[in-house]
């Protein structure tokens, strides 16, 4: 049977500053656990980019990270707005962000691209209203 | 380079991670949007913006870059600075532009990555 480490986090929506504290967290798990580096900066990308999105655009939400010796899986929920266009939210410079997160250095309607390109396996449901889920995984 | 070359090009103000100025690095980025790094820079151990919120650390931190420039004297807060002590990146801040700050860098032989 092969290890499973399961992290959880609850991902808080009103503070910016915090947002990547789960993001980094995870690092850590993932370099004390000795996975390689070039799968850790895909999963750190990856779930950075969605936790900044969940706070910036969801309110918050919770991470759940399940590490076992062949694969990252993450899965990334928010009660959030949800995203009416999928597929035009997918688009590389697509972006909803208003001018106060740009200042914020956010916005630039990269992180939903990133995270499919960095990862093996990426899905985005949303329902307007309802939320949005992110499942990713990255296999080594 | 070594990160003290940066300094003394930049003629910039170490704010943290003083020790730690005698590290190799060897690519550059420059950027105010944190995703436009984390999607075309993974080779970078410096980052130079003008954006200064305790974001640019965990971008860092992301990428595993060893060094943040803030350019136009900026200088983050000090909850954004303990965040960058912790994680081992040196922090420094240059009166020069962004443009300027870069010419002087690739005029020393610094490279952007990619
Ligand atoms: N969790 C979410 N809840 C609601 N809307 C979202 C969520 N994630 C993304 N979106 C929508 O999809 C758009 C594109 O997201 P993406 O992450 O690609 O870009 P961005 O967050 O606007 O900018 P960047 O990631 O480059 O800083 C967002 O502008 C937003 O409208
Ligand atoms: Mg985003």
């Amino acid at each position: 049977m092969a290890t499973h480490h399961i992290l959880n986090y609850v991902v808080p929506g009103d503070d910016f500053t915090r947002a990547g504290e789960a993001s980094s967290a995870v690092k850590n798990t993932l370099k004390q656990l000795g996975i390689d580096n070039a799968a850790i900066r895909k999963v750190s990308i990856a779930i950075y980019e969605g936790e900044i999105n969940m706070v910036i655009h969801a309110g918050g939400g919770t991470i759940t990270v399940d590490i076992s010796d062949q694969e990252v899986a993450m899965i990334l929920q928010d009660k959030g707005p949800g995203i009416a266009d999928i597929s035009k939210a997918m688009e590389e410079g697509f972006s909803t962000a208003p001018d106060e997160i740009r200042l914020l250095g956010f916005g630039a309607g990269m992180g939903l691209p990133n995270m499919r390109k960095f990862t093996d396996e990426f899905n985005l449901q949303s329902t307007l209203g309802i939320g949005t889920t992110v499942t990713m995984k990255v296999k080594f | 380079m070594k990160i003290k070359e940066i300094q003394d090009i930049l003629e910039a103000k170490i704010l943290c991670g003083a020790h730690l100025l005698d590290t190799d690095v060897t690519h550059a980025c420059a950027a105010d949007l944190m995703s436009d790094v984390l999607a075309y820079d993974h080779s970078s151990s410096v980052l130079l913006t003008g954006l200064c919120n305790p974001q640019v650390v965990r971008t860092a931190e992301m990428l595993d870059i060893r060094c943040l420039v803030f350019v136009r004297n900026k200088a983050p807060d000090e909850q954004t600075l303990e965040l960058a002590k912790s994680k081992d990146i040196v922090v420094m801040t240059t009166y020069h532009m962004m443009f300027s700050s870069c010419g002087l860098l690739y005029q020393n032989g610094m490279r952007g990555g990619a």
